[in-house]
């Protein structure tokens, strides 16, 4: 559905986004992590047609943006991070505004509009004016807006930035309906979890840079070569001793609260069962042996550390 | 003419505008000043003669205030009104969601511009009872109304197209608003200036008799105020082929120009809206 070739945006010596590849299938929901400055909004205003690249291109449902960026609006829904409404207009008129600038027909537009208040559960505020929505509805009504002309691949800009934690549970609600629904959802958040949650697929900006790229679980395994695994002993003194022996293993730590030992293992799954084996049989008195998961979070600062270092 | 009716960015902003009081509450206030000002010069013309009449001339002198008051109130409003319609879009962060939808760069632009002047539009209209009553006195005909009705009209796209090209090539909604002033103050001061800058070099250097001053032509074929006069009097007309020695009517090359001042404006605007994605940056 959306194949970005060799796509990259400079201004003057800054370099806003390197060159990126990438193919997004059908109805995937896919999650770009990065701080600040990392390209992202850079990625997703040159999808949306808004910022010509510096170089190479995106097919958008098959649709080139560079040849026919008016087809490939047809075709995408955009929600920008910022955004600002029409003070004096009310929620109907707001969503019937944008749907006669997608040339959608008046009788149409009379009943899509409903439907999708519906949708982001602003039925009961039709009739009220923009600015007087609260910042988490006027984002659902933004939401309802990049919809009115059925997209197939929506781009939101941190759609749950600075929302109170119940409108950003309300906002995923919605982005889950969507995803089943069958868009393309191509979404981006400093909420990590959140983006666990929701995306099939997630990929790692950095300066820039595209550093990673797969499922969360992928991209765990793909780069965290150092696990953490904690094991539950009946002999402190004798595992630790035992653990110091091995040279794949680091930073051993204590944890008394959980009568438990937590160290670094570096190596493959076949090595950490190798690791339990040698345990057993020298008679270590394991009762509980365990791979700690990190989150999201910790994968996306141990990945644009690298990156930062490097 | 029927895609502009259903121009949406034109249907929203008559919408806005005229939802609100003001917009009413304005067009008494410039009524009632109109009509004061009317009374005004009625009473005062009527009392400089013993019989206490109202000449045919003062009512011809009335209507060529009122006209020159009226193109000084377009020069003077239509900047304001204009050369925020695009920047200020940016500005609250609206522009960047409208550019997504698959309405064109000309329609937006011509709804913009459109929406924008329609106020004025609706004051110049509104006046015209006003302006009728020089009909009761005489001195002026009905084609001289509905040319000076053209002529504003005509003043406020030039003015709009400028206001809206700074708007769409400025970022800042007050830099697009000064740099407007200063091409309508060069229009409507400058080029007088320059004009007389112009005669008066001509003057110096003069060695045929009767003198003329080609370059005059140039400069004040741009000033909207001569254009205006040429309507009432044309013995302007007259004049101005004899100082500049170029027969070819001065208001013709007036419109001339600015049709290409619009087309340019307008063009460029709508080139500018959007980025050029064949071409990258």
């Amino acid at each position: 559905m959306i194949e970005i070739k060799n796509l990259s945006k400079t201004y003057g010596k800054f370099t806003a986004l390197h060159p990126l590849n990438l193919e997004i299938e059908e109805g995937t929901v896919f999650g770009f992590v990065g701080q600040n400055g990392a390209g992202k909004s850079t990625t997703f205003s040159i999808l949306s047609t808004l910022l010509a690249p510096t170089s190479g291109t995106a097919l958008i449902n098959g649709i080139d943006i560079m040849k026919k960026p008016k087809e490939v609006r047809k075709q995408l829904g955009y929600m920008p991070d910022f955004f600002g409404v029409y003070d004096q207009l009310k929620a109907e008129e707001y969503l019937d505004f944008y749907g006669a600038s997608y040339g959608i027909a008046a009788s149409d537009r009379d009943k899509l509009i409903p439907q999708l208040l519906e949708l982001v559960n602003l039925s009961h505020k039709r009739n009220d004016y923009v600015d007087l929505l609260s910042r988490g509805m006027k984002q659902r009504l933004c939401l309802a807006r990049s919809l009115i002309h059925d997209p197939k691949v929506l781009i939101l800009d941190e759609p749950a930035s600075g929302l109170d934690p119940r409108a950003r549970i309300e906002m995923r609600e919605i982005l889950k309906e969507l995803k089943s629904m069958g868009k393309t959802i191509l979404i981006s958040s400093h909420i990590l979890p959140e983006l666990a949650e929701m995306c099939d697929v997630i990929g790692i900006l950095d300066h820039g840079k595209l550093v990673a790229q797969g499922s969360v679980s992928a991209i765990q395994q793909q780069l965290q070569s150092e696990k953490i695994i904690m094991v539950k002993t009946l002999d402190i003194a004798k595992t630790i001793a035992f653990l110091e022996e091995n040279p794949r293993i680091t930073k051993i730590e204590l944890l008394e609260e959980k009568n438990g030992i937590q160290f670094l293992f570096k190596g493959k799954e076949k090595d950490q069962q190798e690791l339990l084996k040698t345990a057993i049989l020298n008679e270590i008195p394991i009762i509980s042996f365990s791979e700690m998961e990190s989150n999201l979070e910790d994968v996306f600062m141990e990945i644009t550390k690298e990156v930062e270092f490097s | 003419m029927k895609t502009l009716f259903l121009n949406p960015v034109l249907n929203k902003e008559l919408k806005l505008r005229f939802r609100t009081g003001k917009t009413f509450v304005g067009l008494l206030f410039y009524l009632l000043a109109l009509s004061l000002l009317m009374i005004a010069f009625m009473y005062i013309q009527s009392g400089t003669n013993s019989m206490g009449f109202f000449k045919p001339e003062y009512s011809r002198m009335m209507f060529m205030l009122f006209s020159f008051f009226q193109v000084a109130l377009i020069l003077f409003i239509t900047p304001g009104l204009t050369a925020g319609v695009v920047s200020s879009e940016r500005e609250r962060q609206t522009l960047n969601i409208l550019l997504t939808t698959t309405q064109s760069s000309f329609s937006i632009i011509i709804g913009k511009l459109l929406s924008s002047i329609s106020y004025l539009i609706l004051l110049v209209i509104a006046s015209l009872p006003l302006y009728s009553f020089v009909f009761i006195f005489g001195g002026i005909s009905p084609g001289q109304l509905v040319q000076v009705f053209f002529f504003s009209l005509f003043t406020m796209i030039v003015i709009g197209s400028i206001g809206v090209l700074f708007s769409t090539i400025i970022r800042k909604t007050i830099v697009s608003m000064v740099s407007t002033y200063s091409v309508v103050l060069f229009i409507g001061g400058g080029t007088a200036i320059i004009s007389f800058i112009l005669y008066q070099l001509a003057d110096i250097n003069a060695t045929a008799i009767p003198k003329e001053a080609p370059a005059v032509y140039f400069s004040a074929m741009l000033n909207p105020g001569l254009v205006l006069a040429e309507i009432f009097e044309p013995a302007v007309s007259e004049q101005v082929k004899e100082i500049t020695g170029i027969k070819f009517p001065i208001w013709i090359a007036h419109i001339i120009t600015y049709m290409v001042v619009i087309i340019l404006s307008l063009m460029f605007s709508i080139r500018k809206l959007r980025p050029n994605m064949r071409k990258g940056k």
